[in-house]
């Protein structure tokens, strides 16, 4: 059945978005009121109509942690929160690290999520970085990249390998940037470290890997993403080999744009992130990245974790904050403040992750996927962890206000979410 | 055959080190003579006594089973008196050298040294601290060259001429000194050489040697007259060079419906050991279109004709 989306606010201009079951039949400034005849029409006068996110980093704790996040939950948060596509990381329990463990999470997804959910799987047999695990069989089976999540594989011979073998079945590689040998700090070096009486993370330790990682990209033709930066310096040699013409790109949590290591305050863990939120300087640095294209996909790093691993002292809780549910939110923020323009955003959250991944939704297209989601850009709600969807509560902005939301996603022409004010 | 006293030479090299060494003409020469031997092979009396009273001895630094007897039965077939000299009990497992080894066997005047070792270029070496002919059995991943001249015996026995060919090397070519010899001799013959396999397995600069490189069986087999498989040892395809066996399998092992990229009735080979479900399935490998058994049977009489070759160059023949 045909459905119209009149008067809203599109990525590029005001128009509306007609669809037939699950596909995008027309979009933009001609679809009006006049010409959408046998469809049913919703007027979204001062809403936004955007394509679904694509969120490039969500750890679940399915298999292994359930009680932390099923891919059920976590997809609940992810329609709450305009995210159409969960790309999941294989650091589960077992490790996504074969073509079957591939297919069950597909399988789960199909049979208990809400949105689309596409995994990547392990570059090293259980993530230990000591032996490549069967790459083009997990390609087969449906796997969209390969990475070990969390880790990053620090053996330059086993990478390079890794890099050659997936160049073979155009497999992008993902990399978690740390040098692993000078990593182990809770928070960025500095001052504010120091005072807490915390160990420091270099972010040097992110450089180095990945510039170590661009020369092996440049030796084997590997397609490269570096899931998240964190310092301005990364900025820089990101800058530096993508004008050199290599097959580089790179990610950003949400979290890095908006917040920093002076927010870890009075070691409140929720701000405990992998990598380290950084300075001010750093920030801002990567707030220009993605305006400038250098950096190409921002991330939620969506990380449940629960009272065991979070309510602890800072130096041994876990990593990690979720944010499914405010990824668009908190992005939007960004846009409010014109750090970013809209298209840059959609390019970020939406068409950056498809193009990598070879994934035909992120775009509002004719023929595209009815993935998409219906923003109140102005509504302000209340970040209340009682009212978060994810099992889990570690959220960053707990009690924070937002400017925005999704008040509408749907997926493959359904509606699976609807805001209750 | 020509008696003894009239063989003329056939080669220039008193060695036989690297196929590199050897010219078209060598080549032919070669192929032309072992093709006699094949036959004499086939006869009850195989005697050819044309080497009695001279001595080979064969050291194989690395385990062997099928080059090692395939050169003691070629030497004994010529009236050689052979010796296999077991590195596992000698005096190198006591910490002698490798060079040592050689000039302590070369002071009790054999005529030819067979050398299998594990390092590239250690035949080279030894040949050239000894008087008798040197053959290179296999070094490393350099180069066996008896490997390839078979090979070429084989493919020649089927389809008449090496000319125009197009011959795909599949597999492991990283660390295959068979292929490396292939590689050598049939690009010379005027063979279009093709290697297959993961980039993880090929030697960079591969496309320098004059072959073209395919990662797919599809591509790199469509039309090929001869698949030549290589073996993928245990320790490479457990997530170092390749994931796994099985993935192997799935992308680059020669099963019935991979050969039909390749030509009707293309030459299937293997220099052997197989692994069954790993490279080559059994279906393929024990099919119509294999000479596997073949290129062993060709071993010999290959081997027959290199030593054949060697001894017309001594100076006791010269």
């Amino acid at each position: 059945m045909k459905r119209a989306f009149l008067n809203a606010q599109l990525p590029d201009g005001r128009g509306g978005l007609l669809i037939d079951g699950d596909i995008i039949l027309a979009v933009g400034k001609d679809v009006t009121a006049g010409n959408v005849a046998g469809a049913e029409v919703q007027d979204c006068a001062g809403l936004m109509i955007l394509p679904g996110v694509i969120d490039m980093r969500v750890f679940t704790g399915e298999p292994g942690s359930e009680y932390r996040e099923t891919l059920a939950s976590a997809s609940e948060a992810a329609a709450a929160g305009g995210v159409t596509t969960m790309i999941t990381m294989p650091n589960t329990a077992p490790v996504i690290d074969d073509a079957a463990m591939v297919d069950f999470i597909l399988r789960r997804a199909r049979d208990t999520a809400k949105v689309r959910v596409a995994p990547m799987a392990a570059i090293t047999l259980g993530a230990r970085g000591e032996a490549m695990a069967e790459l083009a069989l997990m390609k087969e089976a449906g796997a969209v990249a390969v990475t070990d999540g969390v880790r990053s594989v620090g053996n330059a011979a086993l990478l390079r390998r890794a890099m050659v073998y997936a160049h073979d079945h155009d497999i992008l590689v993902v990399q978690h940037v740390e040098e692993p040998t000078l990593s182990g700090g809770v928070m960025n070096v500095g001052e504010r470290a120091s005072r807490l009486g915390l160990t420091g993370s270099y972010a040097l330790a992110e450089v180095m890997l990945l510039e170590r990682d661009i020369r092996l990209v440049e030796m084997t033709g590997c397609r490269y993403h570096a899931a998240q930066i964190s310092c301005a310096e990364s900025v820089e040699v990101m800058r530096r080999a993508k004008d050199r013409g290599l097959a580089v790109s790179c990610g950003v949590s949400i979290n890095h744009l908006s917040l920093n290591e002076s927010d870890v305050g009075a070691y409140r863990t929720f701000f405990k992130l992998s990598p380290s939120l950084r300075t001010e300087e750093d920030r801002l640095a990567l707030v220009a990245g993605v305006a400038e294209g250098v950096i190409d996909v921002i991330v939620s790093g969506h990380d449940p974790q629960s009272e065991d691993t979070k309510r602890l002292p800072f130096a041994e809780a876990a990593f990690g904050a979720v944010g499914l549910e405010t990824l668009l939110p908190v992005s939007l923020a960004r846009y409010h403040n014109r750090d970013i323009s809209l298209p840059d955003l959609v390019k970020a959250l939406c068409e950056a992750p498809a193009r990598l991944l070879g994934l035909a939704q992120g775009r509002l297209v004719k023929g595209a996927p009815a993935d998409f989601v219906v923003l109140d850009p102005h509504l302000n709600w209340k970040v209340e962890p009682a009212n978060l969807h994810s099992r889990s509560k570690n959220s960053p902005y707990e009690h924070t206000t937002l400017e925005g939301r999704a008040t509408q996603t749907w997926v493959a022409g359904k509606q699976i979410y609807s805001y209750a004010h | 055959m020509s008696s003894p006293a009239h063989r003329p030479p056939l080669i220039k090299a008193q060695h036989l080190l690297a196929v590199s060494d050897l010219s078209v003409s060598e080549i032919t020469g070669l192929l032309d003579l072992a093709a006699t031997y094949a036959e004499v092979n086939r006869n009850a009396d195989k005697r050819h006594a044309i080497l009695s009273g001279s001595t080979q001895v064969n050291l194989f630094f690395e385990n062997s089973t099928r080059t090692q007897s395939s050169f003691e039965i070629a030497g004994k077939r010529l009236g050689c008196d052979v010796m296999n000299m077991a590195v596992s009990t000698s005096s190198i497992s006591k910490g002698e050298t490798v060079l040592d080894t050689a000039i302590t066997i070369n002071a009790m005047q054999p005529d030819f040294l067979v050398v299998r070792h594990q390092s590239s270029g250690t035949v080279e070496l030894l040949s050239q601290k000894v008087s008798c002919a040197v053959i290179n059995a296999g070094d490393g991943q350099h180069e066996h060259p008896t490997q390839a001249l078979l090979d070429a015996l084989t493919i020649c026995r089927h389809l008449k001429s090496l000319e125009g060919l197009t011959v795909a090397i599949c597999g492991d070519v990283y660390h295959s000194r068979v292929a490396r010899s292939n590689i050598a001799l049939l690009s010379k013959m005027g063979v279009r050489v093709r290697v297959v396999g993961p980039t993880t397995l090929m030697p960079s600069g591969i496309a320098k040697f004059g072959v073209e490189h395919f990662t797919t069986m599809k591509d790199g087999l469509a039309g090929a007259d001869v698949v030549m498989m290589l073996r993928l040892q245990v320790e490479r395809m457990s997530g170092s060079f390749v994931p796994s066996a099985r993935e192997y399998y799935h992308f680059y092992g020669l099963t019935e419906d991979k050969l039909k990229y390749a030509k009707p009735g293309a030459l299937v080979m293997h220099p052997g050991p197989m692994n069954r479900g790993v490279e080559i399935d059994s279906a393929v490998a024990d099919g119509a279109q294999s000479v596997i058994r073949e290129q062993v049977e060709m071993g010999v009489a290959m081997r027959m004709a290199v030593l054949d070759a060697l001894s017309r160059n001594m100076r006791s023949q010269a």
